[in-house]
């Protein structure tokens, strides 16, 4: 590894850093849409800030996109109030007719500018370590790393600062209000924060794959818990190990360094979409599998307990009576039979004593709804718990 | 050239009549689909959709290594559906909301595309150039055989829309309804997200996959504003998203250095803002003045009603008082008095006010609501 590697592979992980912090609470206020068309409606922002400054990094730049970052913010608002259009189709609107003026202001200075639209887009994190910060002359470390360094230690004074009010203000808006903390500020200073983090991250990754390292570390993180510092703290983990993992794919594909982290997120997502405990797709299938042989191992007892006579009770007569297929007929008496709920004679099926209290009880939890009936019967079955 | 030589040129040059029937015929269609993305609440689908396109574009190269349009398109078709079904698989089976689930396979798919892209750019294959047209489109690059496939593709749609009109409106405006009445709401769903997806296809070589939802929703969203009629938006979203088209086209020939897609969407933007305008029914220019109006009548109201509270007091109604006993408290102001007396209801002297006979009865009748004819 040499010098210029370890120095992409350090601005990548504090890009995803400085983008998992602010993608989380976007994440969790639903306004995951937003960061999508923040990171496209800076582009005249980025542009006009180009042709004043005459270079990528200067710190104006930043302050213009984030500009249009809010613009964007504020329009969508605007347009969403007026109740003409609905939310989702009002950020629809804003997004790419501010994306169209920033690319024909590219084309029509195509010829005197050094900016291309899929630079802006794209970004190119093999160049950064090229272009150095030099302070009296002394080389300090390329420039990209000293931006998302900058935004990232705001970013980490802020959320230490700001954790409480954040965290209630995204949970419970109607409580944040009351206890003082301004919605508006808080809303305002989030969506700010997301468009300078942005903007300093666009250099290294692209606008539009911000979004990515924005959104699915947080959304990864989301499906394993429900504690919204662990979660935080697992996005971060998802950004940095995509980004170094992203890194050395790209290195081995010769391809994109941005376009590999983001394929690496989304691996991580699918992985854990797939096999996460208990909200990943294969646990909520299975879940629902349960589930369903359990209504139909109630529904049975119940059919069994209301049924005295011998012919009502006969193997093949449940199978005609309640309808069931003879797979699914066999799974439930199986399952009936190893919780020792019924006993079979000569093909006549019986309740247990287990069995009778058992379904007294579900009935009894079904017309009062009350937990404590069911209390020592969680352990058994799905169908009561939550 | 300017837009008069463009319009001569429009039927003489072969190029120019192909792309201006081109995007003329894509407008028209996304902006009736669009109508259905709109009124669904899945405005950003096509937004997520169009991104969702990429990887398909880059591996149908892969797979055939030529740069046929239609292959390419069918690769951009399917991965479209995988994303958009994958959209569906997140936000049904998890507690991850719909703009989070569209965000995340907006920016992966399409990060995986990049990837892609630039993996066949390294390959030593000369064909490979100009897959990124892909990116923001190229109208130029349009030839017959592709407006021909638009226009096959719209005639499709027109004629599936035609014959699941029913059926679309119902699930649109009450799914559950639909569901009880027995239709399958799953196969019409498909169907109508899978028409949904194949335009956005269509569109992407010629405005690109960044702009590609707006196209959608833009059409749409003014269309919205018209009308209150299912048919009449799809018909008035179709005519707006062809003249986005044909507009943005000949701005952007017009002028060198344009490209066709960004001006296109522009276009579509001023169609929208003179719609969210100018509308007369929900239009914020109209809603302003009404807004204004009722405020005045009010005011009115207000003026007549405080006139009657001070003639209560005296046995001849018609009994005259000084101006100056109004304020705008009571929401006089001079124009208020003067439309008074323009309805016949206060006659003035000098700086004295009385009221009318009739001015009398209506101000006491102001607020039981038999005077409904007051305006």
């Amino acid at each position: 590894m040499n010098n210029a590697q370890i120095e992409i592979q350090i601005i990548a992980s504090l890009v995803s850093i400085a983008c998992a912090i602010p993608g989380t609470f976007l994440v969790l206020r639903k306004m995951a849409m937003i960061s999508d068309a923040i990171s496209h409606s800076i582009l005249p922002g980025i542009v006009i800030g180009f042709f004043l400054t005459q270079d990528l990094n200067s710190p104006i730049l930043i302050l213009f996109a984030a500009f249009t970052g809010i613009i964007t913010v504020v329009l969508v608002e605007y347009i969403q109030k007026t109740g003409l259009v609905k939310e989702d189709t009002a950020i629809g609107l804003v997004f790419p007719a501010l994306f169209s003026i920033g690319v024909i202001l590219i084309a029509k200075n195509a010829n005197d500018v050094h900016l291309d639209v899929d630079a802006v887009l794209l970004g190119e994190l093999a160049f950064a370590p090229f272009d150095r910060l030099l302070i009296l002359g002394t080389d300090v470390g390329p420039k990209a790393l000293w931006i998302i360094g900058v935004i990232l230690f705001i970013t980490i004074t802020l959320l230490i600062a700001f954790f409480k009010e954040l965290k209630v203000s995204t949970f419970d808006a109607g409580l944040a209000a009351s206890l003082g903390f301004s919605p508006a500020i808080i809303h305002y200073g989030l969506m700010s924060f997301a468009s300078v983090t942005t903007v300093g991250a666009f250099d290294a990754v692209g606008a539009i794959l911000v979004v990515a390292l924005m959104i699915a570390p947080a959304a990864t993180a989301y499906l394993l818990t429900r504690d919204l510092k662990k979660m935080l703290a697992l996005a971060i983990g998802f950004g940095v190990l995509s980004a170094i993992s992203g890194y050395w794919f790209a290195h081995w594909l010769d391809a994109s360094i941005a376009g590999s982290i983001t394929t690496m997120l989304g691996l991580i997502f699918l992985f854990v979409y797939l096999f996460a405990p208990n909200k990943g797709v294969i646990a909520v299938l299975y879940r629902e599998k349960q589930q369903r042989a359990e209504v139909s191992l109630l529904t049975f007892l119940l059919h069994l307990k209301n049924h005295t006579e011998l012919e009502e009770r006969h193997v093949n007569h449940l199978r005609e009576h309640i309808n069931w297929q003879r797979v699914r007929a066999k799974t439930v008496l199986e399952l009936a039979l190893k919780n020792n709920m019924i006993v079979v004679d000569k093909n006549i099926v019986s309740l247990t004593k287990k069995g009778d209290t058992f379904t007294s009880k579900a009935i009894d939890y079904i017309i009062t709804n009350r937990d404590a009936q069911i209390e020592d019967m969680k352990d058994d079955f799905f169908l009561f718990r939550g | 050239m300017d837009i008069t030589e463009y319009f001569q040129l429009v039927f003489t040059d072969y190029t120019l009549r192909t792309i201006t029937l081109g995007t003329a015929i894509l407008g028209a269609v996304t902006g009736m689909l669009g109508s259905f993305a709109v009124l669904r609440k899945q405005s950003l689908l096509g937004d997520a959709i169009s991104h969702a396109a990429l990887p398909g574009i880059a591996i149908a190269f892969l797979i055939t290594g030529a740069k046929d349009t239609n292959t390419l398109l069918l690769g951009a078709l399917v991965s479209g559906l995988i994303g958009t079904f994958w959209i569906r698989g997140i936000v049904k089976k998890t507690h991850l909301k719909s703009d989070t689930a569209l965000g995340l396979i907006l920016s992966l798919f399409f990060g995986f595309g990049m990837l892609l892209l630039t993996f066949i750019q390294k390959q030593p294959n000369a064909n490979q150039a100009g897959l990124d047209k892909y990116l923001f489109g190229q109208a130029a690059t349009l030839v017959e055989s592709d407006v021909w496939m638009m226009a096959i593709v719209t005639g499709l749609c027109l004629f599936v829309l035609l014959l699941f009109w029913k059926e679309f409106k119902l699930l649109l405006f009450d799914a559950d309804y639909t569901t009880t009445l027995g239709f399958n709401t799953k196969f019409i769903d498909i169907l109508i997200t899978s028409f949904i997806v194949l335009a956005i296809v269509l569109g992407l070589q010629t405005v690109g996959v960044v702009l590609m939802s707006a196209m959608l929703l833009a059409p749409a969203a003014a269309a919205r504003q018209w009308t209150n009629s299912l048919a009449t938006m799809v018909f008035l979203a179709a005519i707006f998203g062809a003249f986005s088209g044909v507009f943005g086209t000949a701005i952007s020939a017009s002028q060198t250095n344009l490209s066709t897609g960004p001006v296109i969407v522009l276009v579509a933007s001023v169609f929208v803002f003179f719609s969210f305008v100018f509308s007369p029914s929900r239009g914020l220019l109209f809603k302003q003045i009404r807004f204004i109006k009722n405020r005045r009548d009010l005011e009115l109201h207000k003026t007549l009603a405080f006139m009657h509270h001070i003639a209560e007091t005296h046995d001849d109604i018609s009994h005259p008082h000084a101006i100056i006993l109004l304020n705008n408290f009571q929401g006089y102001t001079r124009s208020t008095l003067q439309k008074l007396v323009e309805k016949n209801y206060v006659e003035i002297k000098g700086s004295m006010w009385s009221l009318t006979k009739i001015g009398f009865e209506t101000a006491a009748n102001l607020y039981t609501k038999k005077s409904t004819d007051n305006e």
